[in-house]
């Protein structure tokens, strides 16, 4: 195992190295003047220039490249060119915030997804089922952006129940900060816990058919017992590789939610740093998620280990 | 169970109570909502229109402006222009300080006016351009130079230019200045999250302190026009700008809240490529009567109604029909689709002609231009909108890759602000490359001149030749609204679209 993960880790580097090469030469592609962009009505050509020297925009593309790559491996990303604020205190700001979100909608994910996928997988062709697949569907189907408005404007200003927008650090108000997170958490989580129950389902449905199964049912085990021990410890292993790929997408930002629930995390930051031609920004933060990706994958792959004994001896 | 019921009353009077005392300490405390959020905090950086609402309440100006465009005092009490227009001479207030504690004086203001010049990153050196030194006369006066007479650096000093940052604090912070901005105005900054607030705090020294009635501002951007709504519907913000014009009708339906407005001093246009590089070699920048066309195939009352529920003022004029620089003679035309399709047979398109406008790829232009789009259709003009993401917009538009553009301007105190950079031959804005000695003589006169009326004579000797050549096409004038809880009293509209926290506060 430990042969295992070092190999995982190794491939891991030369990965971040090509994504960071590629997301910095995409973004150079991009029609359009980071420094046009951040004038916006005040266009002085001579301080345009000077900026451009500043922040060494007039250099060959592998220079800038080489010169990011190397102040990024002493942990500096850069600074924001519309706030002046370094990326590194940028990031450092948004990661709990995102951390937080994505738990959150993955935890709703996971107490709706899983359970519905094993019921309605036991329950094969019956109403169960049946409601169980028109529920996940819907949740697939429903926009996020009209779902949030939705319940903004019935829990929020109907209502008066939870904030309509914005987020409280769960170091300032933990209370407070699960009661703002608790709309966009559910929204997220909602739309993640059909493609959950819909994997959850089918690894079920797979396992359950399988011979050791029936002799588990033939040793008279209860029905209980070969459902959630027997069948579903096998069908664990997709489910948790799909929770790791979920997982690293929620960290790259939930861009429509966090934008109708106004919450300063990694998808709105790099979606206005990508329209603002914020270069140092949005490389600082792709290359932070592409690492929690990695990450991530390799936790499943950890997790693999723990729950399929037959892997161990690798 | 029915002991329990006391314990469960005295429980629920315990949370009322509780809750009472939160909302009064939240009472004064302010929480306006931003359509965006604001780029560095540093006046001589800064950029963004939101960024000066949150100077409104952070930093003061050398003087201020009323809702009538009418200049008056902040900082400075008084000024006198020299006979020949030549100096400026500026009393300054006494006993002002600033948040860290620095004093303000003429000292201040000179080191203000040499950091907006000089400094590297300062975007304010074009509008301080014309002063070439400043002499400290006294404490509290300071005489302003000038290359020549200048008849917009009041308006300057009412903006950004006129900001006055403590000297200290901006020696010692250098460029990183925005990350801590020390003013004197009413509010001390005391925290910013990127995209999610920023919090000032009362300033206990500050000169005019008995006009202000809140302990702290809340800044929280907002983007989403319909959360922001929401967010003051449930009380979780207090006031917002930049109500949607679609959603006038529902916040004015609400008891809760009170709606303001003020038509805003800037425009929204068609700018046309008449020269800039090989694209504007063509019919529609060759020939000012497919322009004219163009114009005249445009109902521009119907489009302020239909996209904007009316709430906007339709326009022609780099100034809107309220100002006191508006060209009367030249009223917001009819439509006329006959004249249009005269016109462009007489241009040699009996049969119209397309044109390609490049259009920002957000909700509001692209209704607009569809809209456009229809009518021009029926003087045979067919429109074809590129939509392009702004940054794309604006390179292409800058470079001259573009026929016609869709663009507009958020507007200056001064006129010289809304129409000497788009017009004048070689302007850092004139993307459409317009060159016309009778134009650029009068706007540059118009700097100059002494008088209002030799001013409002000059930006209208100009109007008569930009009527004709029409290589900008206004079409609309946006209006401010602000929506806010309607406890919140005393708030004044202006049409610069600031707001201004003096006077302001919660009803008993």
């Amino acid at each position: 195992m430990f042969l295992f993960l070092t190999r995982r880790l190794l491939i891991a580097v030369p990965t971040i190295l090509l994504i960071s090469i590629f997301v910095f030469a995409l973004q150079k592609l991009l029609p359009g003047d980071p420094l046009l962009v951040l004038a916006g009505e005040e266009r002085d050509p001579q301080v345009l220039e000077l900026l451009r020297e500043k922040y060494r925009l007039n250099d060959p593309l592998v220079v800038q490249y080489f010169t990011w790559v190397t102040n990024a491996l002493q942990g500096d990303l850069g600074i924001s060119l519309r706030t002046n604020q370094p990326v590194s205190e940028l990031i450092l700001q948004k990661l709990p915030v995102t951390l937080q979100l994505a738990a959150m909608s993955m935890l709703f994910a996971l107490t709706i997804g899983v359970p519905a996928g094993i019921l309605s997988a036991y329950k094969k062709g019956s109403l169960t089922d049946y409601i169980a697949n028109v529920i996940a569907l819907s949740g697939l189907s429903i926009p996020n952006f009209w779902l949030g408005i939705m319940l903004i404007l019935l829990v929020s200003v109907k209502w008066q129940l939870l904030p309509a927008s914005g987020y409280v650090p769960l170091s300032e108000d933990f209370g407070q900060s699960l009661r703002t997170m608790l709309m966009p958490s559910f929204v997220l989580g909602t739309a993640l816990a059909a493609t959950m129950m819909r994997h959850t389902r089918s690894a079920m449905l797979s396992v359950l058919s399988a011979d050791y199964v029936h002799t588990a049912r033939a040793k008279g085990l209860r029905e209980r017992r070969v459902v959630l021990k027997h069948a579903f410890r096998n069908a664990l292993t997709p489910i948790v590789t799909l929770t790791a790929l979920l997982f690293g997408e929620l960290v790259a930002g939930a861009v429509l939610t966090e934008q109708i629930f106004t919450i300063p995390g990694f998808g709105k930051l790099v979606v206005d740093a990508v329209f603002n031609r914020d270069y140092a920004v949005v490389q600082g933060i792709v290359l932070v998620t592409a690492v929690g990706f990695i990450f991530m994958n390799l936790l499943a792959d950890a997790m693999y280990f723990i729950l399929n004994p037959r892997l161990r001896g690798l | 169970m029915k002991h329990l019921k006391p314990t469960l009353m005295a429980a629920l009077l315990g949370a009322t109570a509780l809750g009472l005392s939160a909302n009064e300490v939240a009472a004064k405390d302010l929480r306006i909502a931003l359509q965006s959020d604001a780029d560095v905090l540093d006046p001589d950086q800064s950029r963004t229109f939101v960024g000066r609402i949150v100077y409104a309440s952070l930093c003061d100006k050398l003087v201020d402006i009323t809702p009538d465009l009418e200049i008056i005092p902040q900082l400075a009490t008084a000024w006198q222009v020299s006979e020949d227009g030549t100096a400026v001479t500026l009393q300054l207030r006494e006993g002002v300080v600033f948040h860290d504690g620095t004093p303000f004086n003429a000292e201040a203001v000179a080191a203000n006016i040499e950091r907006s010049k000089t400094m590297d990153e300062s975007r304010r050196k074009s509008e301080l351009a014309s002063i070439t030194s400043t002499e400290v006369t006294g404490e509290y006066e300071i005489k302003l130079l000038l290359a020549g007479p200048d008849a917009t650096l009041m308006a300057q000093l009412a903006d950004r230019a006129g900001m006055m940052v403590s000297p200290t604090a901006a020696a010692a912070a250098g460029v990183d200045f925005g990350l801590n901005p020390v003013c004197s105005g009413a509010f001390t900054f005391a925290e910013r999250v990127a995209q999610d607030k920023i919090v000032l705090k009362r300033f206990a020294d500050y000169w005019n302190a008995e006009a202000i009635a809140f302990d702290s501002v809340t800044f929280l951007p907002i983007p989403d026009t319909t959360v922001r709504l929401a967010n003051l519907q449930s009380g979780d913000i207090d006031m917002l700008e930049r109500l949607a014009a679609t959603d006038l009708s529902q916040a004015q339906a609400d008891a809760n809240i009170t709606v303001a407005d003020a038509v805003s001093l800037g425009y929204q246009g068609i700018t046309f490529n008449v020269g800039n590089g090989a694209k504007g070699d063509n019919p529609w920048g060759n020939d000012k009567r497919l322009r004219q066309a163009f114009s005249y195939a445009i109902d521009r009352d119907a489009l302020n109604q239909v996209v904007f529920e009316g709430a906007f003022a339709a326009g022609n004029q780099p100034f809107p029909p309220t100002s006191p620089w508006y060209y009367a003679d030249y009223p917001v035309p009819a439509r006329d689709v006959a004249k249009a399709k005269a016109l462009l047979a007489e241009a040699g398109y009996p049969d119209g002609l397309q044109l390609e406008v490049q259009v920002p790829n957000t909700t509001v232009p692209l209704q607009l231009m569809q809209v456009v789009q229809a009518m021009v259709a029926e003087a045979g003009i067919e429109l074809k909108i590129v939509s392009k993401e702004f940054a794309t917009l604006l390179a292409d538009q800058s470079a001259g890759d573009f026929t016609a553009s869709q663009i507009g301007w958020s507007g200056r105190v001064d006129p010289d602000g809304n129409i000497h950079q788009f017009v004048t031959t070689g302007a850092g804005l004139n993307d459409s490359h317009f060159s016309n000695p009778v134009v650029d003589e009068a706007l540059n006169g118009a700097r100059v001149a002494a008088s209002t009326a030799d001013r409002k004579a000059a930006y209208d000797a100009a109007r008569d030749v930009l009527a004709d050549e029409s290589p900008l096409v206004y079409l609309y004038h946006q209006t401010w609204i602000w929506a806010h809880n309607s406890k919140l009293e005393g708030f004044t509209a202006y049409p610069d679209g600031m707001i201004r926290l003096e006077g302001v506060s919660w009803a008993d």
